[in-house]
């Protein structure tokens, strides 16, 4: 952690068991407010579970999360409410609400939570859309969007209440090299612009060399790396080396 | 058979949660509006064309008989009775827990295989409140109106029946059906429908809600939703007639 920078997460001891199936297994890490963490492992490693948990989606068996001076796993339900707004969410396939439109998906956060006019919401909508290249999708069902575009509408949504902790589940999944970029690309201007907090889970070791400040790497439960891009490439970890390109 | 106490108890509490719910702000009157109409629009065509043909042909039936014995003129008491006190409100219920709840519980499976609802909750939005409350309240809602229909359609049915085989006119079909009814052979068969509309409501949302099966659960949730519905809204219907004809003895016919 950079000198004077408070923790925006941290796990503290977590395990997470789904029936007999250990998910994770007493993980303990943290990430500065502002910077960038890649999350990678191999698949059904905990990676998307600890964004659940991180959102409160999902409750630990054992351990602590701390957003902030929050410790997540006990809050009531109005204040888990405020804390989530603290954060947002970019699920792996989008998770748009296909019965409403895209706008109708954008404005449904602001018209809840805020206090904003319908011109308010209007001009917030039109910015974070033309910022994600949809300003001309917004009458479109979220069946009409292709796979990008979708991910960008995801990303858009998250970004309504101008979080302050991202997180990004598989972002690049599914999209071509170019798509992928320009949705790293989203990303890395959210954090520079608003410093916001990036956890992106993802099996892009590209994107990840792109976006990461550090990178945590997960197998079978267990952190068995955590360090920057080049502290991964020279982990003692073989499994560590590898899912960073580095090694085989 | 635990396990069916369990589900029971389990559909208990998330009917009274969601009662209670309904009483909180915000009252999600959007929501309730779009699920009304969605209600609405879903089951008004299937629902007026089974009354109509249910009329018609239960008039077909009962002419027979009554000719027979002489008793043709109560050929349009016995329809509205017959109508508006069961057929009406029992066939209306079991249409709509087909139509609609299988419906609400594959839509709502959906969204959980599809993160949807985690998607609402990671907003901060409520989403037992959002999604489940709206529905219940718009079945609760649109029962009883959609059982007028079922009842008028089927009237409609029986006269246009009963004026092919004997001319009679419509005037004197609707006095003849309406003769010796009584408001309380209207008001609790009608509303008791809300009881069912709140039943497929929330058997619906609740195998929807839970679901947490992927694809595979959305068919799951679908069928569970119609099969338990429909079972209880036959049990209850015996229930509800028992206590109408211990609150109205009069309707005891």
């Amino acid at each position: 952690m950079t000198p004077g920078d408070s923790p925006a997460v941290i796990f503290d001891q977590v395990s997470k068991s789904f029936g007999a199936k250990q998910v994770l297994n007493n993980v303990s890490w943290n990430i500065p407010a502002g910077s960038a963490l890649c999350i990678l492992g191999r698949s059904g490693t905990g990676k998307s579970v600890t964004l659940k948990l991180i959102i409160a989606l999902l409750k630990p068996d054992q351990g602590k999360i701390w957003i902030d001076e929050d410790e997540v796993t006990h809050l009531s339900a109005s204040k888990l409410s405020r804390v989530r707004r603290k954060i947002g969410y970019l699920f792996q396939d989008a998770a748009l609400f296909d019965s409403l439109t895209l706008y109708e998906n954008l404005a449904l956060p602001l018209q809840r939570l805020t206090n904003k006019s319908l011109e308010e919401i209007d001009f917030v909508i039109d910015q974070v859309l033309g910022q994600v290249g949809l300003a001309n999708d917004k009458a479109k069902m979220p069946s009409e969007l292709s796979g990008g575009m979708r991910k960008r509408a995801g990303l858009a949504r998250a970004l309504m209440l101008e979080p302050k902790i991202l997180l990004a589940d598989e972002p690049s999944s599914g999209l071509d090299r170019i798509t992928a970029s320009e949705i790293d690309e989203l990303l890395l201007r959210q954090k520079a612009d608003r410093k916001t907090t990036l956890i992106v889970v993802t099996h892009d070791v590209h994107g990840a060399r792109r976006v990461a400040d550090r990178v945590l790497v997960l197998d079978r439960g267990k952190m068995i790396a955590h360090g920057s891009v080049s502290e991964i490439e020279h982990s003692e970890n073989e499994t560590a080396r590898r899912l960073i390109g580095s090694d085989g | 058979m635990f396990n069916v106490f369990e589900i029971a108890g389990k559909v208990s509490l998330f009917g009274a949660r969601a009662l209670a719910e309904s009483f909180r702000r915000p009252f999600e009157g959007g929501q309730i509006v779009r699920q009304l109409a969605d209600v609405g629009s879903k089951s008004l065509p299937l629902v007026i064309a089974s009354g109509f043909a249910l009329g018609a042909v239960m008039t077909l039936h009962t002419r027979t008989t009554l000719v027979t014995f002489g008793a043709a003129a109560v050929i349009p008491t016995v329809q509205a009775f017959a109508f508006f006190l069961e057929i009406g409100p029992l066939v209306t219920a079991l249409l709509v827990a087909g139509r609609v709840g299988s419906g609400i519980g594959a839509v709502l499976a959906d969204m959980r295989a599809t993160e949807q609802i985690d998607g609402i909750e990671s907003l901060s939005i409520d989403s037992f409140k959002f999604l489940v409350v709206p529905r219940i309240i718009a079945c609760t809602l649109a029962l009883p109106i959609l059982t007028l229909f079922m009842d008028f359609s089927g009237l409609l049915g029986g006269f246009l029946s009963e004026s092919a085989a004997s001319g009679l006119s419509f005037q004197l079909y609707i006095f003849r059906a309406f003769s010796e009814f009584q408001w309380s052979n209207f008001w609790p068969p009608t509303l008791k429908t809300c009881v069912f509309g709140f039943v497929i409501g929330t058997i619906s949302s609740f195998f929807g809600y839970t679901m947490n099966e992927g694809a595979q659960g959305v068919g799951k949730a679908a069928t569970n939703s119609v099969v338990i519905s429909s079972l209880l809204i036959i049990l209850l219907d015996v229930l509800l007639i028992k206590l109408i004809f211990f609150i109205f003895p009069g309707s005891a016919l």
